[in-house]
This record gives structure tokens, C-alpha cells and sequence, in this order.
């Protein structure tokens, strides 16, 4: 069997004589080692859980059941292995790849997957460079970090006016990469439209060893909301800091915040996590097949974080279209992708509708953590509870 | 003669890669070549310096980040011809060699010294490029897909495999001309006992600055390839530790101050990586652990690298 | 421009900072001192002592300060190992082989966690993490506090052991003249071992100091390594006040820098301080010429 996938790279294999194997094959790529190895890991999480479920529900059923097979790639955190797994994944005769997490690595995973026409889902990567580059194979699913911080700054916008206008300065602080300073342009440039003063702009590293300093400006600043868009563990160490120094902004509000969404962070500092708003990938917490799958990843021992679920769905998306197309042929798949209205999933994005390889339904939700629980505030449509803002003095 | 023998293997060699994009059609496999090519060039350039020199450095991304930075700037930035850009990033690379080299050198620094002060270096610039708008600071360069000559991308492989087969080539060419010419011969003997070349007249501050000079010159193509190849660049990358760390790897598994030792060097570690790589049904880390505990066991049993090891025969 | 609470309060946190810095440093700088290897596991020791550290807590309920004495043990007991059993046997004294050995048991370490662990970041929550203590006005974490005086405690046991024991005397002669050392009937060989343990065994200390306003994942040690291998050039190789006042120093530079540039451009005052002690004094602030 090793040897045919081999074979069926060096020379040309009828359509028909693939459709004929047992299985179709969907490269699943992400960064399961180095740096990005914990969203890496739970982003294959998700995708192969969705693959579970899928062939448990009888796999494609336009195809005769067929069932889907992962082929599993490491992109070691890094883009020229991630390209170098697509080649492999593209001789082993996958007809699509989910993946890469990282916006880097989806960048030159994109891309190699483009030489052959193969079609890629991009689960997570929030850089809107990865749609933006006239790439017919790519589809991103989820929304873009332009989308996130948007809709963030409506929200907070929204519910400052409804408190009352009480929060009139803002601080950022934000890391230094790809995400981290374009979050921090726009935000920026429109808050002042706002009404809102930003008072300081305060960049660093990843990893930043100490916060302390960047508290020691926070308590300085005494900005009535601090805007945050840094990944988890620093995220958690400048929120822990602010704690420890007893800083204690109107709000914490986040945009693509790395763990003010996280049910990990929640259960390691739930007295920090508090009253933390974040503007984030989040799951339609009103459909019934979130709890289920919850429990079933944390029973796997999986924290249920927007890693799994983004790239679960996003599975899910290409199953769908799989189906749609009645084949494994790659420009049908991209063909069926193209005209995808899928809509029986999970997320608060409605009915799939791709232009230009982004998902134009794709938004983030506004969580906050109350009572120990993250829930969701805004939009109305998804709200679960009320908004505590500003955060109240003990 | 010695020397007819191994010019005809290197020929052979650069004959047997120029055809494989004739004989192979999958693209994992020329992937994979042109992967052990880019670390044959990244190891031929820190065997100049490392090898043959003596001077061992563990910052060689210095070079190659500078490189790759100088290109993606001056097209994207400067909006300069490709070609016109190659040109001057390479010699971005270099100056950069010449100045470390003269500065460490003059200052006496050598060894472990020199080592780490590399080291550092390569991670100052990488604070350096993560700080400063015109490198894009954390957020990168990404270069405009646009497959044509005149821009230096090339539609499929194998324009890419030529153009750094080219350089590969330069890279033995110097190897060659390290082992049998006299400038060569300075370099190992500085290399063997520096205040012995020194009484015997040769002016090893200047050898070894030139030597930096080469090194740094051949480390920065493999940066320019790698921006032209990937489209992208960021400080990670660029001035991280991993292209340093290649480098050196390949060399001295190679085998140090030989012609073919880079690439014997680069085919092991490749092939020791993709057979890594997918072990143990993908659970994290284990193929790096086994990649990791034969790097000490190669060290352990063959010192001389594989050069060395095929020398014996 | 900024209130000198403020700066006051930055040049302690940059000194708390920069004794765990110096702590890690002295392990490399005794290393390079004595075994004349640059040892690139160090950052994966450290997460594997930092590791240790967080079992003892979540496992045995041990206290990270508590389990200082353990730990200094233990990773002694790794360090003298390593270097007996691995380190020594590979390299057979060849420069470059100890290199590639030393790296190639960093890779091992860093992925044997990943594969034990998982990438997980892990935390340790005890009632003083989160606690401050007020210096004249600045708030302190009290961990940190905590840190630099016990990393100066280590320092100071160390300078001890260096120059009043026979133990440091052998240890100077090995590393002053190692063949001369052997003539006058010193066992180099156990003394580079027990170097070695001494160097790891810094870094048990440096775990238990680190953990409590820090956190720990497979990848944590390379967050420290490199600036380890930054102070040990500038304090000068195999200078142990190098180390230590290099440490402190740089500790002070980062975070004075970093309240003056940014975050990001604030490494920069390491990498200006670095410029200038290499244009000046090249072999570093303590270091001998030609080392």
C-alpha cells in the first residue's frame, strides 16, 4: 500500500484508480513540537476528533461511505518544514490538508499546497496576508485578526456607551509578532474615533521573561481599560503581575487574547481570570453539540480550547465539502469549497460563504469570565449573560 | 593527481543533481534535495571559517538573516531589481563577515570566545530586526509572489534547485581551492597553532578576516535563496538559532575541513530528519529525541564525521 | 519623563532579575572555566531542574524553597553523571565533539519533556506567589525578593567552596593548568565531573528560585540560555564576579531599557552594553586576556 502511494506520485494515476482505495486521505498539518507545540497539539486534537466523528457517522456518504484518514504532519514550528510536509503529504495522495495554525507556517503551507492545486483549509491563522494573495486553494474558515479587532472595538465601544461613557483612557499592550502589532495598528487608529484616549502603546517579546516593568507603566498610565493581544503565557504572567501588584484597570479587554478565553487559565488563576473580556474565536454556545464534545476532549485530557474547536469545525467544513463534491479530486474539492454554503456547525459564522478564500460569515464572539465561567457576552443574538463593566471595585 | 580525482567526483556530483529534475518527478523528493542542498551551502560556508579556519562559530545566522533581510528590503522597500538586490545583499553578508571578523580577530578573541561572541551577535540582531520598522519588526517581510526570472522566483523547483546548485558549486570550488592553495594552507595552519603561523611570517589577522569574509559571503546566498524560495521572512528566522545550529551539525558530521564533508553532513541529517520526523505514529518529540541521542552516538563512534568515515575504506 | 518612584522601582526589579540571571551564569561560567566547554545543554538542565521543582509541589506538596537542599542534590548527582558517564566518554577532550554532545543532549532533554509532559505550560500557585513587599516606596514581588538574596547566597557559598576549600583549590589548579594539575596527582577527570555537577546544581537553585512568579513547559530553558551565554561574555569567561555583576547588571540594563525604549527595543541596552565592553575591554569585565 506504501509502496503504490510512493508509486502514485512518481506517475500519473487515473482519478479513477484513487477513488477505488479505501480511503480518502486529509493531510492534517500543525506544529506539534517546538515552540507552537500546545496549540499545535490541540489543533490536531480537533481535526482528529472531527475525523472520528465523521467515520463513526458513516464517513462520506456520497463517496459509498468511504471513510477519511489523517495523514499527520509536524510543521516543528517552523514554515520550511511545513512546506517540506505538504510535499510529502502531496505525494502520499492526500485531496486536501487542514492545518497550520501558526500564520507563518500557514504562509508557506499555503503556498506549497498551491503548486499542486491541493486544497487547504486554514483552521486558525488570523493573518489576513494568508487570503490576501490571490490563492485559489486556500479557504480560512475562521475570521482574520482585521475582523477580531473590529468587531472588539465595536463591542467595547458598545458597552462603554452603555456604562455610561465612565472609560474614556486606554492602554495596549501587545506582542511583538505578526498578530500582536497589527491588532495594535488598527486599534489604534480607530479607537480615538471612539471616543477614546490612548495614552500608551507598550510592545514586547516573545517570551518576555518579567512583567513587572510593564506593570510598573500600567500603575503609571492608570488607564481605565487595558487592552491586551499577547499569547497565553504572556497573557497570564502580565495579568498575574497586575494582580500581584494590586493594578486594577475599569476593564481587561482583549482582542485575540491568549488566555482570556482559556478554561486552562480559568482553572490555574481563577482570581485573575476574573471579569477578563475577551473578543476571541468562540463556539455558538446555544447548540447542543458543544457540551458533548466538551466533555469528550476534556475526557481525552484536552482543555476545550479555540485551537480544538476552530479546527475541528473546520474538519468539518472540508467533510462537508468532500460530500458536496462526490469525489476526491482536488479541483473538485476546491471547486465545492468554492460554492460552500455549509452551515451545520457549531460556530456563530451561519452559512459558509467564501470570497476570495476568507469566509465572509466568519466573526469572533465576546466572552467574559463570570462566576468561574467563561460566557458569552455580546452579540445579542449569542449572548449567555450580561456584561460586567466596568469591573467592580471590591 | 589528488586533485583531478576529487574535481571529477565534485563534477559528477553536481552532474547527478543537475539531472535529477529530469529523472524525478515527485515533489517531496525534490524538496527534499533542494533542502540538502540549501544545508550543503549553509555547512560549506561555516566549514570555510569552522572548518578549514578553525574558528568556530555558533551564530553563522548572523550572515544568513542578513542576507535575507538585505534582499527582502531592497525589493520590497528599495523596489530594486532582484538581481540588482542579490548583488548587494551578498555583499551585505560579507561586509558583515569582514567587520566581525576583523573586530573579534584583532581583539584576540578565539575559541570558546570567539564562539559565543557569535552567538550573541546573531541574537543581538535578532532583538535588532524584532525592534526596527524597516525590518517589519515582528510581523516580517513577506515578498510579492511573482514567478519570473527577472524577479529571481522560478514557477516550479527546478528553476530553484539550479540557481542554488550554482552556488553550491562556488562552495566546492572554494573548498577545493582551500585544500590546495596557499592561502588555504595559511588558513590551516593558523587553524593548527596560530602563534606558530604567526612566527612563520603569515599575517593571521588577515587570514582569518578574509576567511569570515568568505564564510559570511556564502552563508548570506543561503539567506537570499531561502526569502526568494519561502516569500517570507521574520526575525525568528532569520537570526534564530536553528539555521546556525544546521549549519554547524552538518559540517562537522560531515566531516570539518573536507570538500565533500557538508554535503555527506546535509544528506545525513535529512535523511536522519524525514526518517524521524513521522516516528511512533507522530507522538511529539520522540523523533527528536532519537535524532538528538544519535547526534552524541555519531560523535561517540565516528568524530570524523562521515568524510571520515568513508576515508577509512 | 518618568517619576523616580518609578525608575527606583525598575532598578529592583532589573537587580531581583538579574540574580537569577547571574545564578545561571555562574553554573555556564564555572563550566567554561574549568571543563572549557561551552555547554549548550545548560537551558535544557534548567528546565529539567525546573521540572523537578514543580513535581515536588504538585506531587510531594514540597515547597519550592523547602526543596532547595534536594534539588542542589540532585542536580548535582544529574550534572556529575552527565559529564562522567556522557559528556567525558563522547568527546574524548575534542573540542568540537563536546559541542555537538552537548547539543545533541540538549535536543534529547528538550523532547523527552515534550514527549513526558506535553507542551503544556504549567504554573505553581502558593499563597507568597502573588505577595509584594514594599521597599521604599516600590512594591516588590516578594518571590523576587526572595531570589536575590538567595541567589546571592548561592553566589557566596560558591565563592567559599572556590577559594577556602581544597576542593576549590584542586578545582583552580584544574582549571589555571590542567596538565600540570594531573602531574601533581589531581584526578582532572573527577574534577570535571564534580564542575560539572556544581554547574547543574546552580541551576537546582535557580529552579526553586524561578518557579514560584515564573511557570515551566519544555521550552523554558531556552528562554534563559541565551542571555546566560551574553552575561558570561561580558563578565568574562570563566569569571565568577563576571557572572554575578554581569547578571546584575544586565539585569538592571533590560529593565531600565525597557522602561526607556519599549519592551522590544529595551534588550537593545544589553546589546549597546555588549558593543562596549567588547570594543573596550574584549575580554570582558573580569575576564584575563587571551583566555
Amino acid at each position: 500500500m506504501a509502496g503504490a502511494a510512493l508509486l502514485g506520485s512518481a506517475t500519473a494515476v487515473p482519478m479513477l484508480a484513487r477513488a477505488q482505495a479505501k480511503t480518502v486521505k486529509i493531510g492534517v498539518l500543525h506544529p506539534v513540537t517546538g515552540a507552537l507545540a500546545f496549540s499545535g497539539t490541540q489543533c490536531r486534537a480537533g481535526a482528529t476528533l472531527a475525523i472520528a466523528d465523521i467515520n463513526a457517522a458513516g464517513g462520506i456518504k456520497s463517496l459509498d461511505g468511504m471513510k477519511i484518514e489523517a495523514v499527520l504532519g509536524d510543521a516543528q514550528s517552523s514554515p520550511e518544514t511545513g512546506a517540506s510536509e505538504v510535499e510529502r503529504m502531496n505525494d502520499a495522495g492526500v485531496s486536501a490538508i487542514v492545518g497550520a495554525y501558526g500564520s507563518a507556517i500557514c504562509l508557506a503551507t499555503t503556498q506549497a499546497a498551491a503548486k499542486y492545486n491541493l486544497p487547504h483549509v486554514v483552521d486558525v491563522g488570523v493573518a489576513d496576508a494568508i487570503v490576501e494573495r490571490g490563492l485559489k486553494n486556500t479557504f480560512r474558515f475562521g475570521p482574520g485578526y482585521k475582523v477580531c479587532t473590529e468587531i472588539g472595538l465595536d463591542n467595547l465601544h458598545a458597552l462603554n456607551q452603555q456604562a455610561g461613557g465612565v472609560a474614556k483612557t486606554v492602554m495596549i499592550v501587545h506582542e511583538e509578532s505578526l498578530f500582536g502589532t497589527g491588532t495594535a495598528q488598527i486599534l489604534q487608529a480607530r479607537l480615538p474615533a471612539l471616543g477614546f484616549e490612548v495614552k500608551k502603546v507598550v510592545k514586547h517579546a516573545n517570551p518576555t521573561r518579567d512583567f513587572n516593568n510593564i506593570a510598573l507603566r500600567i500603575k503609571a498610565v492608570n488607564p481605565d481599560i487595558l487592552i491586551a493581544a499577547n499569547y497565553y503565557n504572556e497573557y497570564a504572567l502580565l495579568v498575574r503581575t497586575m494582580q500581584a501588584q494590586q493594578i486594577r484597570p475599569k476593564a481587561i479587554y482583549s482582542v485575540l487574547g491568549g488566555a482570556a478565553s482559556s478554561f486552562k487559565f480559568l482553572k490555574e488563576f481563577p482570581q485573575a481570570a476574573q471579569y477578563v473580556i475577551d473578543c476571541n474565536h468562540w463556539f455558538n454556545p446555544k447548540d447542543p453539540r458543544v457540551a458533548p464534545l466538551r466533555k469528550r476532549a476534556e475526557a481525552a485530557g484536552f482543555f476545550f480550547t479555540y485551537e480544538l474547536f476552530c479546527t475541528y469545525t473546520a474538519t468539518m467544513l472540508l467533510a462537508d465539502s468532500l460530500e458536496r463534491a462526490k469525489s476526491a479530486d482536488r479541483a473538485k474539492i476546491i471547486d465545492a469549497l468554492s460554492a460552500s454554503t455549509f452551515s451545520n456547525h457549531f460556530m456563530p459564522y451561519g452559512p459558509t460563504k467564501f470570497v476570495n478564500g476568507q469566509n465572509t460569515g466568519a466573526r469572533p464572539l465576546v466572552t467574559q469570565v463570570l462566576n468561574n465561567d467563561i460566557k458569552v457576552v455580546f452579540p445579542p443574538e449569542y449572548r449567555e449573560a450580561a456584561a460586567v463593566f466596568p469591573i467592580p471595585r471590591a | 593527481m589528488k586533485l583531478q580525482h576529487t574535481v571529477i567526483a565534485v563534477v559528477a556530483v553536481l552532474g547527478a543533481f543537475a539531472l535529477a529534475p529530469v529523472v524525478i518527478s515527485s515533489g517531496f523528493l525534490l524538496s527534499l534535495l533542494i533542502m540538502v542542498l540549501l544545508t550543503t551551502l549553509m555547512a560549506q560556508a561555516w566549514n570555510i571559517l569552522g572548518g578549514f579556519g578553525g574558528q568556530l562559530s555558533f551564530g553563522h545566522a548572523a550572515f544568513f538573516g542578513t542576507g535575507a533581510y538585505a534582499m527582502a528590503i531592497l525589493q520590497v522597500h528599495a523596489g530594486l531589481n532582484a538581481w540588482l538586490a542579490l548583488v548587494l545583499a551578498l555583499a551585505a553578508s560579507a561586509i558583515l563577515g569582514a567587520v566581525i571578523g576583523g573586530l573579534a580577530f584583532r581583539y584576540g578573541l578565539r575559541g570558546s570566545y570567539f564562539s559565543l561572541v557569535t552567538l550573541a551577535i546573531a541574537e543581538l540582531l535578532r532583538i535588532l530586526a524584532n525592534a526596527v520598522p524597516f525590518t517589519g519588526a515582528g510581523v516580517g517581510i513577506q515578498l510579492p509572489l511573482h514567478a519570473s526570472l527577472s524577479s529571481l522566483q522560478f514557477a516550479d523547483k527546478t528553476g530553484y534547485l539550479y540557481f542554488l546548485l550554482a552556488f553550491v558549486a562556488i562552495g566546492f570550488a572554494l573548498s577545493l581551492w582551500l585544500r590546495h592553495s596557499r592561502f588555504g594552507a595559511y588558513l590551516l595552519a593558523t587553524r593548527d597553532s596560530e602563534s606558530s603561523a604567526q612566527a612563520l611570517g603569515i599575517n593571521v589577522q588577515r587570514i582569518k578576516l578574509l576567511a569570515t569574509a568568505i564564510s559570511a559571503f556564502l552563508m548570506g546566498v543561503a539567506g537570499v535563496f531561502y526569502v526568494q524560495y519561502f516569500q517570507y521572512i521574520d526575525p525568528g528566522i532569520a537570526y534564530g538559532t536553528a539555521f546556525s545550529v544546521q549549519a554547524l551539525v552538518a559540517a562537522v558530521i560531515g566531516g570539518t575541513a573536507t570538500v565533500f564533508g557538508p554535503l555527506l553532513g546535509a544528506l545525513a541529517l535529512q535523511i536522519l530528519g524525514e526518517l524521524t520526523r513521522n516516528l511512533m505514529g507522530g507522538a511529539p518529540g520522540v523523533s527528536l529525541v532519537i535524532y538528538g541521542a544519535l547526534l552524541v552516538l555519531m560523535v561517540m563512534f565516528f568524530p570524523r564525521g562521515v568524510a571520515g568515515v568513508l576515508k577509512k575504506r | 519623563m518618568f517619576d523616580p518612584s518609578i525608575i527606583w522601582a525598575s532598578v529592583l526589579n532589573g537587580l531581583t532579575t538579574g540574580a537569577i540571571y547571574a545564578l545561571i551564569a555562574l553554573g555556564l561560567t564555572l563550566i567554561y572555566g574549568v571543563l572549557h566547554i561551552v555547554n549548550f545543554a545548560h537551558g535544557s538542565a534548567l528546565m529539567v531542574a525546573m521540572y523537578g521543582v514543580y513535581f515536588l509541589f504538585v506531587k510531594a506538596h514540597v515547597d519550592p524553597y523547602m526543596a532547595l537542599p534536594l534539588m542542589i542534590a540532585a542536580m548535582f548527582a544529574f550534572g556529575y553523571l552527565l559529564q562522567r558517564v556522557v559528556i567525558a566518554r563522547a568527546a574524548r577532550g575534542n573540542e568540537q565533539s563536546v559541542l555537538l554532545v552537548t547539543l545533541g543532549i540538549s535536543i534529547v532533554l528538550t523532547n523527552l519533556a515534550l514527549f513526558a509532559f506535553k507542551s503544556d505550560t504549567n504554573t505553581i500557585d502558593t499563597p507568597y506567589s502573588l505577595q509584594t513587599v514594599d521597599i521604599l516606596g516600590a512594591a516588590i514581588a516578594l518571590p523576587k525578593v526572595v531570589a536575590f538574596f538567595g541567589a546571592l547566597a548561592v553566589a557566596a557559598l560558591l565563592l567559599v567552596l572556590i577559594n577556602w576549600t581544597s576542593l576549590g583549590r584542586a578545582i583552580r589548579a584544574v582549571s589555571r593548568e590542567q596538565r600540570g594539575a594531573r602531574v601533581v596527582g589531581i584526578d582532572v577527570e573527577r574534577i570535571y565531573a564534580l564542575s560539572f555537577g556544581i554547574g547543574l546544581a546552580c541551576l537546582g537553585a535557580a529552579a526553586c528560585f524561578l518557579l514560584p512568579a515564573y511557570y515551566v513547559n519544555p521550552q523554558v530553558g531556552d528562554d534563559f540560555v541565551l542571555i546566560a551565554f551574553t552575561i558570561v561574555v561580558l563578565g568574562g569567561m570563566g569569571s565568577f564576579m563576571g557572572a554575578l555583576w554581569g547578571g546584575l547588571i544586565i539585569g538592571v540594563v533590560e529593565s531600565l531599557g525597557g522602561l526607556w525604549f519599549g519592551d522590544s527595543l529595551g534588550q537593545m541596552g544589553i546589546f549597546l552594553l555588549f558593543v562596549a565592553v567588547l570594543a573596550f575591554r574584549p575580554q570582558g569585565m573580569f575576564g584575563r586576556k587571551g583566555a
